[in-house]
């Protein structure tokens, strides 16, 4: 975590640089796991141990 | 791109594009906000009128601070992505997930089923084993070099077919390694038939296992209710904590439905949480806005501020050791999906197809039966292609609507079925969708920070 006087930013994953090591496709289809009914992605797990 | 709220006493501001995400203090929570509309002059002016205890040094410490991460791509970053999207639309698509409707037919009569209690608004069949495994061939052969392949048993009710859903495992098994790949199984029930037998077969050889309770024994039972029109709560809750106290590996999900007879749905979850069950799920209903249990506008002020209970109560519960996993609150912020996922979204019509009981696909479970939506068999493979190019352009980057949106790059764009029921285009927007998709995720990043203590 960085930090200044009045901004602490939390530790992300880069998305931009995800561009070069993402994509490999393993990861779980989103819609197939708990929910069924409503998309979204953010809660996905990345399963590239490469990146 | 950036977005800023104000939750549960932290000041959150989330850079879209570079997936930075900075807490920070009343003052520079103001800067930010008028930042890229104001010159420093006025910035200092502003604060000042604001904050009169301060320095006008401290305001251009602050307005500093704030210039560095803008250079640093750390806020208001620019869209480095729309050339990916392009990409995206234009790449080959392998199969990595069929939902295999192994049962047209269910033992509950839930007056809310999308599936028309189980067939779908057409005949009760079962799969038998041979569409089910020319469906784990079709899958295997447009599988291409992805290894880790999803399966889901999934209905009306799996467990009425439960034969050859174990046959079908026991077939998967024997030639995964043949074509290095893996299956994940998952198990969507609701409950009824649930015995020691279902029990050994889900813990062995079940990835996930999705079992559905609506929350209070008033609540389930008054739209989950069984052919003769009696509450199932009292069959399945046992049957379910048997299975989940008795689960070694994979996960499982409890996983309800809230409808406009139940808004107050955090005590639903949190019913579900004291009988002991850890990982919960809670959907808003999807169904046409004239049944009398359908969303309203009236709801939805109700609905978010249920989402911020919720996550409060999280909080609370943690500290005292008794926890709990809610699924729209799961976000890795460190090793989440990469910018490809985020984009691309579920997937559906490409990526992951349902498969009905005789061997036809659609895009998804939840567009099973519309004759508009049929996009080949388990035999032929995919053979309506405009249609799978149709899907191919759903992503974050499909909608005019989500052009300005934040949450873009967290919801892919949503729910193509959503979409379509909502606006008659898989190319739409379920606006009251993505109302209630944002405040999650706003929780969601809210839970995180709050979790690491800052």
């Amino acid at each position: 975590m960085e930090k200044t006087k009045r901004i602490k930013t939390i530790q992300t994953r880069d998305l931009v640089n995800s561009m070069k090591d993402g994509g490999c496709g393993e990861c779980q289809t989103s819609c197939q796991s708990a929910c069924k009914t409503s998309c979204g992605v953010a809660n996905q797990k990345c399963e590239n141990s490469h990146k | 791109m950036i977005h800023q709220y104000k939750l549960n006493g932290y000041n959150i501001v989330i850079d879209i594009y570079s997936n930075s995400l900075h807490v920070v203090d009343d003052v520079a929570y103001d800067i930010i906000s008028i930042y890229m509309s104001m010159n420093t002059d006025e910035i200092v002016e502003y604060i000042l009128r604001k904050y009169p205890d301060l320095t006008q040094d401290e305001i251009i410490d602050c307005i500093s601070d704030i210039k560095q991460l803008k250079k640093d791509n750390k806020l208001f970053s620019e869209d480095p992505y729309k050339d990916i999207s392009l990409n995206i639309k234009s790449r080959k698509n392998e199969v990595k997930a069929l939902c295999l409707h192994v049962a047209h037919t269910c033992n509950l009569n839930c007056e809310y089923c999308f599936a028309s209690q189980g067939n779908y608004k057409g005949k009760r069949a079962l799969m038998s084993f041979e569409v089910g495994k020319q469906a784990l061939d079709f899958l295997i052969e447009n599988s291409g070099n992805r290894k880790n392949l999803e399966v889901d048993f999934f209905g009306g009710e799996p467990l009425m077919n439960l034969d050859v859903c174990k046959r079908l495992v026991e077939y998967a098994r024997s030639i995964e390694k043949l074509y290095n790949k893996n299956f994940r199984f998952t198990l969507t029930t609701n409950g009824m038939l649930i015995n020691d037998d279902v029990i050994e077969f889900a813990n062995e050889h079940m990835d996930n296992v999705v079992l559905s309770l609506d929350g209070r024994k008033s609540i389930h039972d008054r739209l989950r209710k069984d052919i003769k029109g009696n509450g199932s709560y009292d069959v399945i809750v046992p049957k379910f904590q048997k299975l989940v106290n008795s689960r070694t590996k994979g996960t499982y999900y409890v996983r309800g439905t809230f409808t406009h007879f139940n808004t107050d749905f955090t005590n639903d979850i949190l019913h579900m949480a004291d009988l002991g069950f850890k990982e919960l799920s809670m959907e808003p209903v999807v169904c046409p806005p004239e049944d009398e249990y359908a969303l309203t506008e009236e709801d939805l002020p109700i609905i978010l501020e249920q989402y911020e209970i919720l996550a409060k109560e999280m909080l609370v519960r943690e500290k005292k050791g008794e926890g709990f996993t809610f699924y729209h609150y799961m976000i890795d912020l460190a090793h989440g999906p990469c910018i490809y996922k985020r984009i691309s979204g579920c997937g559906s019509g490409t990526e992951y197809l349902a498969v009905t009981p005789w061997g036809e696909l659609f895009p998804c479970h939840q567009f099973v039966s519309d004759p508009k939506y049929s996009m080949g068999d388990v035999w032929r493979g995919v053979t309506n292609s405009s249609l799978k190019d149709e899907f191919k352009k759903c992503n974050a980057y499909a909608r005019k609507e989500c052009k300005d949106c934040w949450a873009k790059l967290y919801c892919s764009g949503g729910c193509a079925a959503n979409a379509y029921h909502a606006s008659g285009s898989i190319l739409g927007t379920y606006e009251y969708g993505c109302i209630l998709f944002k405040k999650r995720i706003e929780c969601a990043i809210m839970l995180q920070i709050a979790r690491q203590d800052i």
